[in-house]
């Protein structure tokens, strides 16, 4: 059975639909920050396959500026999450509410 | 040279004046305590035009000259030119205008010294001058409106220069509002003048009155002088509208001279004259304007008896003075009219001027004696507190003596032959069979009496006697300054002899100079016809009559204050008794007017307004208030500080887009 693009891309949609979820629904800020990791891939993946089957090197290309603003994003992203920490002494994202009305 | 580019430059200088010391007033603070560049410019600026006038009053002759400068309005059958109109009449009071208007700039430079509104005084006098000018030339109604409305603004600035004193805010108040009544009778006046001859200029007005015969003009007519002679009384201070005039001596002296006594109060009168074939044809309402006169001349010159304010005295006086020309006006001569309102500019100006320079000497007293500790409170306008100033002040006494003269009326002074031709001219119209011109008559040899004895009164109470301000060996005033006194010798002069423009017609019948310069042939101002001349020996016995008055209340108050001093007015109030205290009290016209008008407006305004304030106005601005209130209350809701909510709502977006780009 030969692996079309069609698996490609029904995978990604499926990572992607579970970062959606974790971000939507969990908690904990450090599990949605990977979950944001995990709508990334999904795009590179798409972006891989669909540069392979349409044989145009500059999807993967892009790949690369994704990964590496990923790379940046997750560091800020921690970055804030051990700063809340210090502050409030959790990282559950419910807690963390200081624009409310 | 050219006429139309002269008479430009007689208009426009002093607005330049006004504009010049104005906005670098404005803008350039430093340049305000440049006194002798304000002053002197403005100065300048008033002078100039006097010398052009006087080129033109030397070399213009017959008829009238027309300067039409541009449209201001065209609409329909209204079309209104800034148009202005040089003849005698407006040549006339255009000298009088700005030779009187540039001694007083002179007058003002001295006697505004050191004030913080200096430039912004000198810029109104110049703007009310650029007014006034417009009101005297102008060729239709709404241009001499436009100076009317002018002059009544620049009024109202200067009554109230000194507006830090509540006092003279609404002493400022009171000349608009009670000018207002005026005014809006003039505009009617218009209204019926444009309805009924289509045009507003002179010579169309004049062309239609001409062309009725006296007492056969149409109803209209009679409105029209009616409304006419109404806005006169504003402007003109008469009976009923008079009671803003001695309120507005709240200004500074030099403008009660220039706008309260010289010219603008006489706009009325010349409103009149310039309309006299228009009023000619309305007899019945030449009596109404001749008995209103009549009675504003006696009413006024009784409440002078009583005033001890010397400004309010002149300023009782110069009401009384006007009902005299109104009187003039009311028996159809109007040319005397206006003689005696140049006359009255001449001698009333010096008396007001005087009055400033006593003003000016008893300010001295009173800060000196501050300065030697001295108590309470020295009022400089007081004359109980004034007394044997002409030791000190020797020009300001021989000027404001010369000018009490010529206002009561002494031989051969120039109020003599202005108010003896008023009373002649009355009794000749009573001679030629109307009635009510004798009352007018009677009326006006009582209130000579009453002229002669309290213009003297006041000169005896200021200048002669015994000093009777505090410490008066040690405090002593000293006379004016240059600028102040010359003025008051042009003004003084003139007062003695200008009278001689006007001999009377006993003398032949070319004797009276300003007679043949107005009336004659087909001169600006018309006069009634006369079917009987009064015989010559009766005239030659109205003038002794009108000398004898004269020279009789003169001496009767120079002996009376000569011997007893301020107690004679004592002596006057127990010999009077309710009748002094209704001259003291004037008339109550200001409490009529509190208790009829001003009250129940008040009243019933707050009542009725207070209603709508709180419904109509406070409803809606605070129901518009809680509206934003009520919604912003609920969807703040939206933020509820919870990122995933965000998140959720960007989702959720992104999926509707999607379905739509899916299902579109």
């Amino acid at each position: 059975m030969e692996i079309t693009l069609n698996w490609y891309l029904s995978l990604s949609a499926v990572l992607f639909t579970i970062g959606v979820l974790g971000v939507l629904f969990r908690s904990n800020a450090i599990v949605i920050l990977m979950s944001v990791e995990l709508m990334l891939n999904a795009v590179n993946l798409t972006l891989i396959a669909l540069a392979q089957s349409m044989g145009d090197t500059s999807g993967q290309i892009l790949v690369f500026f994704v990964m590496s603003v990923a790379a940046a994003e997750a560091a800020i992203g921690l970055a804030i999450v051990i700063a809340i920490f210090r502050n409030k002494l959790t990282v559950d994202i419910n807690e963390i509410n200081l624009f409310k009305y | 040279m050219d006429i139309d580019f002269l008479v430009r430059l007689i208009l426009l200088l002093p607005l330049a004046g006004a504009v010049f010391n104005g906005v670098l007033g404005l803008f350039i603070p430093a340049l305000r305590k440049n006194e002798t560049l304000i002053g002197g410019l403005a100065t300048m600026l008033v002078a100039i035009p006097f010398a052009i006038t006087v080129y033109l009053f030397l070399t213009l002759h017959g008829e009238a000259h027309v300067s039409t400068y541009y449209t201001w309005m065209a609409a329909g059958g209204l079309d209104v030119a800034f148009a202005y109109r040089v003849d005698h009449l407006s040549l006339l009071m255009t000298l009088i205008v700005t030779g009187v208007g540039a001694l007083i700039h002179l007058y003002s430079i001295g006697y505004m010294h050191g004030d913080r509104g200096y430039w912004k005084f000198f810029a109104y006098l110049n703007l009310f001058i650029f007014a006034m000018l417009n009101l005297v030339l102008a060729d239709n109604l709404p241009v001499l409106f436009l100076g009317w409305e002018g002059v009544g603004l620049c009024s109202y600035l200067l009554i109230g220069f000194w507006y830090t004193d509540l006092k003279n805010s609404a002493a400022a108040n009171k000349a608009f509002i009670v000018n207002r009544v005026g005014d809006f009778a003039f505009l009617m006046a218009m209204f019926i003048l444009f309805k009924n001859i289509g045009a507003l200029d002179f010579d169309s007005i004049m062309e239609t009155a001409r062309s009725f015969a006296a007492g056969s003009a149409p109803a209209w007519a009679n409105w029209v002088v009616l409304l006419l002679f109404i806005g006169a009384t504003g402007k003109s201070a008469q009976i009923p509208l008079f009671v803003w005039l001695p309120d507005a001596m709240a200004g500074p002296t030099p403008v009660s001279a220039l706008i309260h006594a010289a010219t603008m109060v006489t706009s009325g009168l010349y409103l009149l004259a310039r309309l006299s074939p228009l009023v000619l044809i309305a007899p019945q309402m030449m009596m109404l304007v001749a008995v209103v006169g009549a009675l504003t001349a006696i009413m006024a010159a009784t409440i002078a008896i009583t005033q001890t304010d010397i400004k309010r005295v002149l300023a009782y006086s110069t009401v009384s003075q006007l009902g005299y020309m109104f009187m003039a006006a009311g028996v159809g001569a109007f040319f005397v009219a206006i003689f005696h309102v140049m006359t009255h500019a001449f001698f009333k100006a010096c008396l007001f001027l005087g009055s400033g320079s006593v003003i000016h000497g008893m300010h001295e007293v009173e800060h000196e004696l501050e300065h030697h500790g001295h108590e309470g409170h020295l009022d400089p306008q007081d004359m109980r507190t004034m007394g044997g100033l002409k030791k000190y002040m020797p020009s300001t006494r021989w000027t404001y003596l010369f000018a009490t003269f010529a206002i009561s009326g002494i031989p051969l002074t120039a109020g003599f032959f202005s108010k003896d031709e008023i009373l002649f001219k009355a009794f000749e119209y009573g001679y030629d069979g109307h009635a009510y011109a004798w009352f007018v008559w009677i009326i006006g040899i009582i209130t000579a009496l009453l002229t002669a004895f309290y213009m003297m009164r006041s000169y005896m109470l200021t200048f002669e006697g015994e000093p009777r301000w505090p410490q008066a060996d040690e405090v002593k005033p000293h006379e004016s300054p240059w600028t102040i006194t010359t003025p008051l010798w042009i003004l003084g002069i003139l007062s003695l002899v200008a009278g001689f423009l006007g001999l009377p017609a006993v003398l032949g019948e070319h004797a009276s100079w300003v007679h043949h310069y107005l009336a004659a042939g087909e001169g600006p101002v018309a006069e009634a016809e006369l079917a009987h001349h009064v015989p010559v020996a009766i005239e030659w016995g109205l003038i002794a009559l009108g000398s004898l008055i004269a020279l009789g209340g003169v001496y009767f108050a120079y002996s009376a204050y000569k011997k007893h001093g301020l107690a004679y007015d004592d002596q006057l109030k127990q010999r009077f008794g309710g009748l002094y205290r209704t001259w003291q009290g004037k008339y109550y016209w200001d409490e009529f007017y509190q208790r009829v008008v001003v009250g129940p407006i008040v009243q019933s305004g707050s009542k009725a307004l207070s209603a709508f304030d709180r419904i109509v106005v406070d409803g809606t601005v605070n129901g518009l208030a809680k509206l934003a209130e009520t919604i912003s209350w609920d969807s703040r809701k939206v933020q509820t500080g919870v990122i995933q909510n965000y998140a959720m709502g960007i989702v959720l977006g992104v999926v509707v887009v999607i379905a739509l780009m899916l299902l579109g």
